[in-house]
């Protein structure tokens, strides 16, 4: 008996060891996530990209990720320990990891990081952001199709320019079928606030809105919508659970290309530090099936879809009118520059609002 | 004249959670144990009431989970700050942190379920009354309940032997001692009540206000509760027309943004809690009538025999 269990023990410690070895020779990469990897949103959608990415990769590489690890200088050291853990390329997901991101990634020249929505890099420190602002072009045009009252309820998170250039981008797509179209919009000051999502859609209904968009991340709005009746966009995720006969399509994060390419990247050691900011033809994102439209309006949004895709057609295409009537400078060509639209702090011409603190 | 209407509406159900929580950490602050862990209850009290009534399917066991939980929350509290006297503020703000963590093990397996909300009331002919028919009798439950708990609170405090007692305790725990009250059972009672306030009000986000649950789903309505009991000056009457207040800034807010009024929205977000600064100001100033904070308010309390 006493022989049988030494030898199991020995046996256990020899495993032990040979896994040791086998973790050693693996790439070790790391993530740090904003929120909780249930949030059916933004943090969702990352964590669904490495499992992604373990399932493709798993033999040779090894995950670890922290989440709930918040903005600011808290951040650099969940990022410190990562590249202590022996991470050797490290995902940092969110805008306010940048500067912490930015500081490790000096310190420790030999480990490769990667920072989502960020706009400063450095030889070890790539970037990459999606292009929604190509999704919420569709999404526009399918709103102004499907809105009776011609008035579109939009819930913003912050008023930072990827939010105001999905909104112009809305409200452009939504010209295109309604040049009257009107947008109500409320901001919640905050990325994730159930209640408060949800109450902010209870008055752009109340206030004769009929189709309900956000920027923010919880499927709080999709609910209220579908309890009233009335159409609603997704966000991060698809989130047709909360309305099987209210979300018209939803734009979902699908990082999962990206991360994998990387790591491959990483692996073969062909890695260089990139700005990447992928837009439908890039997979960076893909919309959720159009649900809960006629087949015209489907069809329209599909066209719009593989125009864009394809690169004949760009949301931002000039003449671009502000609130004002003013033309805006074209300094890309046909189209705005990518730099005006990741810096966008202004209206165009028939939103009636003004941007916050502006 | 309907948009009235709805934004009544509004305004009750945002300001429910608010009257439950703070209703019970009044009771808490009134026998002298400040607990700032109200956070933390509130969010295990959601992630444990959505479970017990996506399990079970009844509202009334999920409602009955999320007091449950915000007991055994409160008596950890308890444990420490009474049994132990660990510093209160310290315990509170620990409680806070682990109920988010905890809430979001609870939680994890039933993230992305749906449940069916709490049904609304509905008398045939007075529920159609025009514009006060579905504020006065087309609430749900928990609306009822947070204001047949308010008004007993009151009647306890002032108008019952035991309520005397425990504000005894609340403002000279000493005296209350020597003439022989169990301060530290009364104070304990009182937690658990606070949990249990604090767990029903986290229970109804998910029961009837947004029906899912996602960790964090709070969002920091426990410390608008907690502010709330200062706003009220600790009165029970004051904490009704605080909470309503605190409820109609925050749904008004959202409507003025729609409507395009150029109020900036991050001055009408931070609203409530310039309230409660002006209102700790008037009551530092006004020392003579009115209710200021229990003497005893978070001071540890050992008896000495």
């Amino acid at each position: 008996m006493r022989k049988t269990i030494l030898a199991a023990a020995a046996a256990l410690l020899l495993a032990g060891s040979f896994g040791a070895a086998d973790a050693a020779d693996k790439l070790k990469v790391g993530f740090i996530y904003l929120g909780p990897v249930g949030d059916l949103g933004w943090t969702y959608q990352h964590e669904q990209a490495r499992q992604a990415l373990v399932k493709e990769l798993g033999d040779r590489i090894e995950t670890t990720y922290l989440e709930n690890v918040p903005e600011g200088p808290d951040a650099e050291r969940a990022i410190e320990q990562l590249v202590r853990a022996g991470n050797k390329l490290i995902f940092t997901t969110s805008f306010g990891y940048m500067d912490p991101t930015l500081k490790v990634a000096k310190k420790y020249p030999n480990v490769h990081f990667e920072h989502a929505t960020g706009y400063k890099r450095d030889a070890n420190m790539s970037t990459y952001s999606a292009k929604w602002y190509q999704g919420r072009y569709i999404q526009g045009i399918i709103a102004a199709k499907m809105s009776k009252s011609g008035v579109l309820g939009y819930i913003g998170s912050f008023p930072i320019p990827e939010v105001i250039s999905g909104i112009n981008a809305t409200m452009l797509g939504a010209q295109t079928i309604n040049p009257n179209i009107k947008v109500k919009i409320i901001w919640a000051n905050s990325w994730f606030d159930p209640g408060k999502e949800a109450d902010a859609a209870k008055a752009l209904l109340d206030q004769g809105a009929d189709i309900i968009m956000q920027h923010t991340d919880s499927p709080a709005a999709m609910q209220v919508a579908a309890e009233r009746g009335k159409l609603a966009f997704g966000q991060d995720s698809e989130m047709i659970k909360f309305g099987p006969k209210v979300q018209l399509t939803s734009i979902m994060d699908t990082w999962a290309p990206y991360y994998i390419a990387r790591v491959k990247a990483e692996l073969d050691g062909t890695w260089k530090s990139e700005d990447t900011w992928g837009g439908l033809d890039s997979k960076m994102f893909e919309m959720a099936p159009y649900t809960n439209m006629p087949d015209d309006v489907k069809k329209l949004a599909e066209d719009t879809q593989a125009a864009i895709t394809a690169g004949k057609l760009h949301p931002f295409k000039c003449p671009i009118k502000a609130q004002d009537g003013t033309d805006v400078e074209c300094k890309g060509g046909d189209h705005l520059a990518d730099g005006q639209i990741l810096g966008m702090n202004f209206y165009v011409k028939g939103v009636d609002d003004k941007v916050p603190g502006k | 004249m309907e948009l009235v209407e709805a934004i009544i509406l509004s305004v009750l159900a945002a300001s429910t959670p608010l009257l439950i929580a703070a209703t019970g950490e009044l009771v808490t602050e009134r026998s002298g144990v400040l607990n700032l862990g109200v956070e933390g209850m509130m969010i295990v009290g959601a992630a444990c009431g959505f479970a017990g009534a996506w399990l079970s399917g009844s509202i009334i066991i999920g409602a009955l989970c999320g007091i449950i939980a915000g007991v055994l929350m409160s008596l950890i509290f308890a444990m420490m700050t009474l049994g132990l006297a660990v510093n209160q503020v310290a315990t509170g703000l620990a409680l806070t942190i682990l109920g988010i963590g905890l809430s979001g093990l609870i939680g994890a397996g039933f993230v992305g379920e749906r449940i069916t909300p709490a049904p609304h009331l509905y008398i045939p002919v007075l529920t159609g009354i025009p514009l006060i028919g579905r504020i006065v009798f087309g609430e749900d439950g928990f609306v009822y309940l947070s204001l047949a708990l308010i008004v007993a609170v009151s009647w306890f405090l002032y108008r019952t032997r035991a309520g005397l007692v425990l504000r005894a305790c609340g403002d000279n725990h000493v005296s209350a001692h020597a003439l022989g009250y169990p301060v530290l059972r009364i104070r304990m009672l009182a937690v658990m009540f606070g949990g249990a306030c604090a767990g029903l009000a986290g229970a109804y986000l998910p029961l009837a206000y947004t029906p899912f649950f996602i960790p964090g789903m709070t969002a920091g309505r426990g410390w608008i509760a907690l502010a709330l009991v200062v706003f009220a000056s600790w009165l029970p009457g004051r904490l009704v027309i605080g909470a309503y207040l605190f409820g109609a800034v925050s749904i008004l807010q959202l409507h003025l943004q729609g409507a395009g009024i150029g109020i900036p929205s991050q001055f009408m977000s931070a609203l409530p809690y310039l309230a409660t600064v002006v209102v700790l100001v008037l009551l530092s100033r006004a020392r003579t009538g009115g209710s200021t904070a229990p003497a005893a308010l978070g001071t540890v309390f050992v008896p000495d025999r």
